[in-house]
């Protein structure tokens, strides 16, 4: 009962980690059609932000949850304006610009900061499920992802920004004879998901080593989960992530971490063959 | 903290490549003793930086501190030494292609180099076939009987058994093991299990973990399952340095003890916090607090030379120091650099001292003859708990002799059936 | 002939003749060790043509190429050390890879995956190859006499052998051969390909797939089948590289070497054969100088690279540089105005003809 108990917290946390990974891509992908390879570079950036922030003795919640998704939202904003703008409409050469980001920032990271594996410490202890131990991080981990994801609802639902980030989706055309820039609004989506990606680096700091090269452990994963989901970005994100999420753990504690990974990549492929559009593009059309 | 160390590694890296033509010819004292001579080229393979740096940064400036150290003692034959040195950066394409630049085109005499049992297996066969004299300088899993490799770390016959003696003795019979995913961790794990049985005990579980991976929650649930008394940890690396991390922030430090086998031979100790670190048994060739003139001549002379916050070296330093050593001392004693003269003085049965103590070449199984020293950290220092003199390689040396047959070449590996 | 056949042939015919000129000339103008880089080069310079010919002319964006490359590689390995003789592992190397792609291909083409999905999907097969080859250390993950040593992949790889004699391994000469002729060879084999009926339709494919299929061609079979060709080409690579270092590990399967090759492609002319193999050389030897510095890492250089063809010279140098000699005879022409207006045409089919 205890292990069980302990498991479930286990998948939780799993589910928590991929929709934290996911969401700052699906916001992108779901907008703009744009698949930004240099997802798991953002990351990167927001856990050196956590790290840096941290060292130089800012309170490591502000450093974790403050300042990432603030310091690469802007990174990205900048990005958008030298790079990518340019390339709309143009699905593979996005990705080949966004792969050079992607290798550009291991690079430039690498060069100022060394190829060193950095580590912060968790800020919270540890409690009990039954006779077993846990860390209270994950608790931390689960909290933002629910945060990220009641977030983006509220913005998407709520608010008069929203409305027009959804317009512009369907129909960019008929929002531009509206009076709203396409142009303006790409840019706010692609500096938003960059900020998600920052946030996700900054909580997973802690748990992960951060090295310049750290963005390529998640990528894959990341890329799967929003392609599974499908277009809409809450609901194809949390639905993606609590399907692979789970699949992931549950192998991983029979098996190991990597045939973890291994079976939630593979399952991801098979879902894609079955449903070419995702699980939002084929039901719960509507959802956001 | 973290730019200064990043600016340190390259400062050091263009330091390297500058060192051996600098100490040649920039002091006109050794010109005039003769050193003007061809230098004798000594390669280094090491990871300087990636997952891997926390270990290698150290070696490399043992590396230059050693060289510099024979060379204002007037070098060797009356020849300065120039050290040629790679940054491998925990890459393993990168010791294939610096291996091969370092045997065909830079031609070296000697190469001192590897830190995983990977690269070293990846470069073994380069310098093998080019006939390169080559020393392995790291503590590792045992059992390599190469005529043209010689090996100074201590291995698991002379350590992880300390290790699983003081465990079985002191905290129960039932152990988990984890370990890296690659022949060192494997053949740490096999030798674990072999201890243990061998003692009494019981192995509730192994598992083993890529050097990649950064998330340890699965794995710490699997083995509050298993319920063990005692946790045997052979991970290895700056990523799989947060499995002490995780262990501790799931409140599993003070439940079940833990021994390491690479662990402490970074710079965990001054960058963990202690609550992490306090506790955990470990068994090395030397710690760097060890109380003899030449251990604190090695540290006072590596801090001179590179600052005072030098205060993490480990063995894996001392075992590179003598590697070097080890190879002056037989070129002197050959009276040449030729591969085969060499071989032949290191096979003869030569002693050094060193800052662990005296070691002696094992001409047999070409390992060291060392004393060993079970510790463990207490607030940022090392806490001894015994000494064991003159341990013999007896993993490697069960199987292997290399006077007798010199053409053997491979690894030896423990026989769990047996 | 058309004007655009007989300069293509004679392109073809220039090509060939400088590579053999390389063939025979490297192994006296170098030394040993930079014959063996020459080697690494030949071997590197075929995957980007595995690459060249399944983007650039089938349309297929593959960013898992890396994937076929470890899988020769790993094939020749794991068949060498267990036969001994190295014919038939050269023979098992093209085909574990090709068959590889056979299936994966048929799961994406016949499985409606959009263009974008494929490149996801082949990036995560190549993701998903390097996991498991990584976590096979142990004496346990054995293929015959082979062990498959996880993270520490397969060291002391047989060279190859002279055709049916085992125990006469290749010299570097010997090897640089080797590696270089079957360079040549697949460069004419593709040229070949590409200018028969089958290489024709696969280009209209790629161009329009709706006229193509509306024709009556089945554009699921012609891309399964160019993507086929080009894993066994991957696969030959792979090989070579194996060869090259007598080393392989599980980084040949990683996304860098994926990353890598994409950048040859691009960076030496997307819709060339020649442009791909140089983009290989140029950019493997910047790797090399700029690995011997230690001020700025290779990775800044490359991403830069990228984003810049990207952005600026999508078409890449091959092409660009072309484009630029053939406007010679124009200009030279303008300058007799008589024949100015006929050359006109064929500047246009050219461009046309680059165009991804």
């Amino acid at each position: 009962m205890d292990l069980a108990g302990l498991l479930t917290f286990n998948v939780l946390t799993g589910i928590a980690t991929l929709v934290l990974i996911t969401l700052g891509l699906g916001v992108i992908y779901g907008m703009m059609r744009i698949i930004n390879l240099a997802h798991g570079e953002f990351m990167m950036l927001g856990a050196y932000t956590a790290v840096m922030a941290n060292g130089a003795g800012v309170n490591i919640w502000i450093a974790m949850l403050v300042l990432p998704p603030l310091v690469v939202g802007a990174v990205g904003l900048v990005l958008e304006r030298t790079v990518i703008r340019f390339l709309y409409g143009r699905m593979m050469d996005t990705m080949l610009a966004t792969w050079g980001i992607s290798l550009g920032l291991i690079g430039l990271i690498t060069t100022l900061y060394g190829n060193v594996v950095r580590g912060v410490s968790t800020p919270v202890g540890s409690f009990e499920i039954g006779r077993y131990g846990a860390s209270l991080y994950s608790l931390v981990i689960i909290a933002a992802a629910v945060a990220a994801l009641a977030g983006m609802f509220l913005l998407l639902r709520m608010t008069k920004f929203g409305l027009i980030l959804r317009a512009t989706m369907q129909n960019p055309r008929m929002a531009a004879a509206m009076g709203v820039s396409p142009d303006r609004i790409y840019m706010a989506t692609f500096g938003l998901g960059a900020a998600l990606a920052g946030l996700a680096g900054g909580v997973l700091a802690p748990i992960s080593g951060v090295s310049p090269a750290m963005g390529a452990a998640y990528i894959s994963r990341a890329f799967i989960t929003v392609l599974g989901g499908g277009p809409a970005i809450v609901t194809g994100t949390g639905l993606a992530s609590s399907v692979f999420g789970v699949i992931n753990e549950l192998v991983s504690f029979r098996t190991t971490p990597v045939i973890g990974d291994v079976a939630l990549l593979v399952a991801a492929i098979l879902l894609i063959r079955v449903l070419p559009q995702g699980i939002t593009g084929r039901y719960l059309r509507r959802s956001l | 903290m973290g730019m200064i160390k990043g600016t340190m590694n390259r400062r050091h890296a263009l330091k390297l490549g500058l060192a051996g033509a600098g100490s040649a010819v920039a002091m006109p004292f050794f010109a005039r003793n003769g050193l003007a001579a061809e230098p004798i080229k000594l390669g280094s393979l090491l990871d300087g930086t990636g997952a891997l740096g926390l270990e290698g940064k150290r070696m490399i400036e043992t590396t230059e501190y050693a060289v510099e150290l024979l060379n204002k003692a007037g070098g060797l034959l009356g020849r300065p030494i120039k050290l040629i040195a790679y940054d491998t950066q925990s890459n393993m394409q990168l010791y294939t292609q610096y291996a091969q630049t370092l045997a065909l085109k830079d031609k070296v005499d000697v190469i001192q180099g590897g830190i995983t049992s990977a690269s070293r297996e990846a470069i073994r066969p380069i310098f093998g076939r080019s006939k390169t004299l080559y020393f392995y300088n790291t503590q590792y899993e045992g059992g390599v009987c190469d005529r043209n490799v010689f090996c100074t770390g201590s291995t698991p016959a002379q350590t992880v058994n300390h290790i699983v003696d003081y465990a079985l003795k002191n905290w129960g019979k039932k152990a988990y093991i984890v370990a890296a995913d690659y022949n060192y961790g494997h053949i740490t794990a096999s030798w674990m299990t072999k201890f243990m049985k061998d003692g009494g005990g019981s192995v509730a579980g192994t598992d083993f973990f890529p050097l990649d991976v950064t998330n340890f929650s699965s794995a710490i649930s699997r083995i509050q399952q298993a319920q063990p008394e005692i946790v045997l940890s052979a991970l290895v690396g700056a990523n799989h340095s947060g499995f002490y991390r995780q262990w501790d922030a799931a409140g599993m430090k003070g439940k079940i003890p833990m021994g390491a086998t690479v662990f402490g031979l970074g710079d965990e100790l001054t960058t963990m916090d202690t609550s992490t670190t306090n506790g955990i048994l470990t068994c090395y060739g030397w710690y760097n607090d060890l109380d003899t003139p030449a251990s604190k001549a090695f540290v006072s002379g590596m801090q001179a030379k590179f600052g005072a916050d030098v205060t993490d070296l480990s063995e894996l330093d001392t075992a590179t120091y003598e590697g070097i050593m080890f190879w002056a001392e037989a070129v002197k004693k050959a009276g040449s650099i030729e591969r085969d003269a060499v071989i032949a003085a290191l096979e003869s049965g030569i002693t050094i001292e060193s800052p662990t103590g005296k070691v002696t070449m094992d001409p047999g199984t070409h390992h060291t003859i060392r004393n060993t020293y079970l510790a463990r950290p207490k607030d940022r220092k090392w806490e001894q708990l015994a000494t064991f003199p003159d341990s013999f390689p007896a993993d490697t040396g069960g199987a292997c002799d290399l006077v007798k047959n010199p053409r053997m070449n491979k690894q030896f590996t423990p026989d769990l059936k047996g | 002939m058309t004007p655009v056949d007989r300069r293509s042939a004679a392109g073809f015919l220039v090509t060939l003749g400088t590579m053999l000129v390389i063939l025979f000339g490297a192994p006296h103008a170098l030394d040993t060790f930079g014959l063996v880089q020459a080697t690494g080069f030949a071997a590197l310079a075929m995957f980007a043509l595995s690459q060249g010919f399944i983007w650039g002319y089938g349309g297929v964006m593959s960013f898992g190429q890396a994937a076929f490359l470890g899988l020769g590689g790993y094939a020749y390995a794991v068949s060498v050390i267990n036969m001994g003789d190295s014919t038939l592992p050269i023979l098992i190397a093209i085909l574990v890879p090709t068959l590889f792609a056979g299936l994966l291909g048929y799961f994406m083409f016949y499985g409606r995956i959009s263009d974008a999905y494929i490149g996801v999907i082949t990036l995560t097969v190549s993701v998903i190859l390097f996991q498991l080859v990584n976590t096979t250390s142990g004496s346990q993950y054995r293929i015959g006499e082979a062990e498959l040593g996880g993270f520490n992949g397969i060291p002391a790889i047989p060279a190859l052998n002279k055709l049916g004699d085992a125990g006469n391994p290749l010299d570097n000469d010997g090897i640089w051969y080797a590696a270089m002729g079957a360079l040549i060879l697949v460069y004419a084999l593709l040229r070949w390909v590409l200018a028969s009926r089958f290489g024709r339709v696969v280009v209209a494919i790629r161009e329009n797939e709706t006229r193509a299929q509306l024709i009556g061609y089945d554009p699921r079979l012609y891309k399964l089948l160019a993507f086929m060709i080009s894993a066994a080409v991957a696969g030959l690579a792979g090989c070579l590289y194996a060869n090259w270092g007598g080393f392989i590990s599980p980084t040949v399967f990683g996304l860098s070497m994926s990353a890598q090759v994409i950048i040859f492609v691009l960076v030496g002319g997307l819709g060339t054969l020649v442009g791909p193999m140089l983009g290989a050389v140029l950019i493997q030897w910047l790797i090399i100088e700029a690995g011997s510095q230690n001020v700025v890492d290779s990775n800044l250089g490359l991403g830069i690279v990228l984003v810049a063809f990207v952005l600026l010279i999508p078409q890449g140098l091959l092409p660009v540089v072309r484009n630029l000699l053939m406007r010679i005879p124009d200009l030279v022409a303008k300058a007799r105005p008589a024949k100015g207006s006929a050359s006109e045409p064929v500047r246009d089919a050219r461009a046309a003809e680059v165009r991804p």
